[in-house]
C-alpha cells in the first residue's frame, strides 16, 4: 500500500516539474518573422533566377540599396526628420486639444451639451476635405500640414477621453467622496487613473492617424519629407524609392505606437485583462 | 452619540424612500437595521455616510450635523470598492492623509496585519480572493479610525464560512477602538451574531417599525437557544412588518405532514 502511494506520487510530482517548460523569450517575436522573411527572401530568388525582371517590384535587395544610398547622401535622415516633425506637432496639438475637450466634455453635462453636438458633425467631415480650406488659410507650406494632421488625430482623443470619463465607475467615485477628495484630488487620484487604459488606446490610435495623414499632406504637394520621396518616386518611376518610404513610414509607426506602450506601461500593470495571462484562454 | 431626528428622504421622482426616522445610537453601540426590500435601510445608510443627504429632519453625530461625508464616519460597501490601480497597501492608506508616506505605509501595514493579510501587502487587488478583497476594504475604512463605521450588506457576496469567519474577525476588530457600528443586512444571523440592538424596518415608505434587544454576551454561539430565542423574535417582527402571517415552522410542517 505504502509502496503505491509513494510511485502514485513520484509519477504525479515529476510530469508537473518538467510540464510548464517555458520557451524562450526570443521565440515569440521570431515567429512573427517567418512570414515576411520567407516572402522577401522567395522573391529575390524569384529575380535573381531570372523568373521575373523585378522592374515594378523591385526585390529586397534593390529596396535595401536605395535605402542605403539615401541614406548615405543624408536624404533619408532630413526627409524622416522633416516628416517626424509634422507629425510630433500635429500629434502634440491633437492630444492637447482632444483630451482638454474629451475631459471637459465628460466631466461637465453642460460642456458636453455645449460642445459634443458640434464637434460629433464635425467629426463627419471627411478630414482630408479641409485640405483646399486650410491651404488657402494657412498657406501651403508647414501649418496646412499641421493642421491636418492634428484634425486627424483630435477625434480619436476627444472620443476616447470623454467616453472613458463617463464611463468611470460611479462605484469606485464613491470612494473618493467617503475618504472626502477635493475635486482636483478626485481627478488625480481616481478619475485619471482611471481612464488612463484607454487613454493609451486612444493615443495609439491617434498617432496612427497621424501617421495616415502626413502622407495625406505630403501627397498633396511637399518639397521634402517621406511622403514627398513617394511622390518622387511615382514621378520618375522608381518603385524602389516609393517601397523604401514606405518601409520608413512602417519602421517609424511601428517604433513610436511602441514607444508610447514602453512609456505607459510601468502605469498600467495593474490591469486585470487577458493580456496580462499571456493571452491564453 | 448618533442622533435621527424625524430623518427622511424622498427622491427627485417623487418616491418616498424613508420617513420620519428617529433613533439614538449610543458610541460603541452595535445596531442592525435589518427589513425587507423598499424599506428604505440602504437610504438610511448612504444619509448618513453623507452620500446621499436627508431630504427632511436631522442626522447629528456629537451635536454636529451630518450632511457630506464626514471624516469620523467610515463606510464599508457591499463590494469591496478598491482601487485596481493601487497596491493593497496603497488601497488601505488611501485615506490617510495625514503623515509621511513612510508612516502612511506603516498604518497600511499595521492594518493589513490586524486583519490576517500582512504578506499581501503589496499584491494587486485582482490577486485576492473575494474574502481577502472584502478584508482589505475593512482595513481601508478601519485605518482612519472613524468614530461610526456604517457597513452596506458587508459580507452578502461572501460563501456562508468565509460570511461567519469575517463577522467574527469583525467584532474582534471592533473591540480594539469600539467604533459605532451601524450595519444593513438581509441576514438575520448575521443581525443577531453582531449587534446590541435590531432595528426592523417596514416597506414602503421606509419607517422604523420595531427595536429587538440582543442581551447576549459575546462571543455568542449560534446553535444556542437563546440565539434560536432572539432569531424567532426578529424573524415574527419582520413578518408582522411585511403584513403577513408568520411562516410555519419545520415542527408545524412536520406535524401537518404526519396527519395526511
Amino acid at each position: 500500500m505504502v509502496m503505491t502511494l509513494e510511485t502514485s506520487t513520484a509519477s504525479t510530482v515529476q510530469p508537473a516539474a518538467t510540464a510548464p517548460r517555458r520557451a524562450p523569450r526570443w521565440i515569440r517575436p521570431a515567429l512573427g518573422l517567418i512570414v515576411p522573411l520567407a516572402v522577401g527572401i522567395g522573391w529575390e530568388i524569384a529575380v535573381a533566377r531570372g523568373w521575373s525582371n523585378g522592374r515594378l517590384v523591385p526585390p529586397p535587395s534593390k529596396i535595401y540599396e536605395m535605402l542605403a544610398q539615401l541614406a548615405a547622401s543624408g536624404e533619408l535622415t532630413q526627409h524622416v526628420l522633416v516628416t517626424s516633425w509634422r507629425v510630433g506637432a500635429g500629434f502634440a496639438l491633437g492630444v492637447a486639444s482632444g483630451t482638454l475637450l474629451g475631459a471637459l466634455c465628460g466631466y461637465s453635462a453642460l460642456a458636453r451639451q455645449l460642445f459634443d453636438p458640434t464637434l460629433q458633425a464635425l467629426r463627419a467631415i471627411p478630414s482630408i476635405a479641409w485640405v483646399p480650406l486650410f491651404i488657402l488659410w494657412l498657406g501651403i507650406f508647414e501649418m496646412s500640414k499641421v493642421a491636418l494632421i492634428a484634425i486627424g488625430v483630435f477625434f480619436p482623443i476627444y472620443l476616447g477621453v470623454m467616453g472613458a470619463v463617463l464611463g468611470v465607475d460611479r462605484k469606485i467615485v464613491e470612494v473618493g467622496r467617503v475618504f472626502r477628495l477635493s475635486g482636483p484630488a478626485m481627478i488625480r487620484r481616481i478619475l485619471l487613473p482611471a481612464v488612463l487604459p484607454s487613454y493609451v488606446v486612444s493615443l495609439r490610435s491617434g498617432l496612427g492617424l497621424g501617421w495616415m495623414f502626413v502622407v495625406a499632406a505630403e501627397l498633396m504637394g511637399a518639397s521634402e519629407g517621406l511622403g514627398y520621396l513617394l511622390i518622387d518616386g511615382q514621378q520618375l518611376g522608381k518603385p524602389a524609392e516609393i517601397l523604401a518610404a514606405i518601409i520608413v513610414f512602417a519602421l517609424l509607426g511601428k517604433t513610436t505606437d511602441w514607444l508610447i506602450q514602453l512609456a505607459f506601461a510601468p502605469l498600467l500593470r495593474w490591469q486585470d485583462v487577458f493580456a496580462s495571462q499571456g493571452g491564453k484562454a | 452619540m448618533l442622533v435621527f431626528d424625524h430623518v427622511g428622504k424622498t427622491y427627485p421622482n417623487g418616491v418616498k424612500a424613508l420617513q420620519a426616522f428617529s433613533t439614538r445610537i449610543r458610541i460603541g453601540e452595535i445596531v442592525a437595521v435589518i427589513g425587507g426590500s423598499g424599506c428604505g435601510k440602504s437610504t438610511l445608510l448612504r444619509a448618513i455616510a453623507g452620500l446621499d443627504p436627508a431630504t427632511s429632519g436631522t442626522i447629528t453625530l456629537d451635536g454636529e450635523t451630518i450632511t457630506a461625508p464626514h471624516e469620523k464616519i467610515g463606510i464599508i460597501f457591499q463590494e469591496p470598492r478598491l482601487l485596481p490601480w493601487l497596491s493593497v497597501a496603497g488601497n488601505v492608506a488611501f485615506g490617510l492623509s495625514d503623515g509621511t508616506r513612510v508612516e502612511r505605509r506603516e498604518r497600511a501595514d499595521a492594518a493589513l496585519a490586524r486583519v490576517g493579510l500582512p504578506d499581501k501587502a503589496d499584491a494587486w487587488p485582482r490577486e485576492l480572493s473575494g474574502g481577502q478583497a472584502q478584508r482589505v476594504a475593512i482595513a481601508r475604512a478601519l485605518v482612519p479610525r472613524p468614530e461610526v463605521l456604517l457597513l452596506d450588506e458587508p459580507f452578502s457576496a461572501l460563501d456562508a464560512f468565509t460570511r461567519a469567519d469575517l463577522q467574527d474577525h469583525l467584532l474582534d476588530l471592533w473591540a480594539d477602538t469600539r467604533p459605532t457600528l451601524v450595519l444593513v443586512t438581509h441576514d438575520v444571523d448575521e443581525a443577531v451574531v453582531l449587534a446590541d440592538r435590531i432595528l426592523v424596518m417596514k416597506p414602503r415608505p421606509g419607517r422604523l417599525f420595531e427595536e429587538v434587544r440582543v442581551d447576549l454576551a459575546r462571543p455568542r454561539d449560534r446553535t444556542a437557544a437563546a440565539f434560536e430565542a432572539v432569531k424567532h423574535q426578529v424573524l415574527e417582527a419582520l413578518d408582522r412588518s411585511l403584513d403577513r402571517e408568520r411562516r410555519r415552522s419545520v415542527d408545524d410542517l412536520l406535524t401537518a405532514g404526519a396527519g395526511i
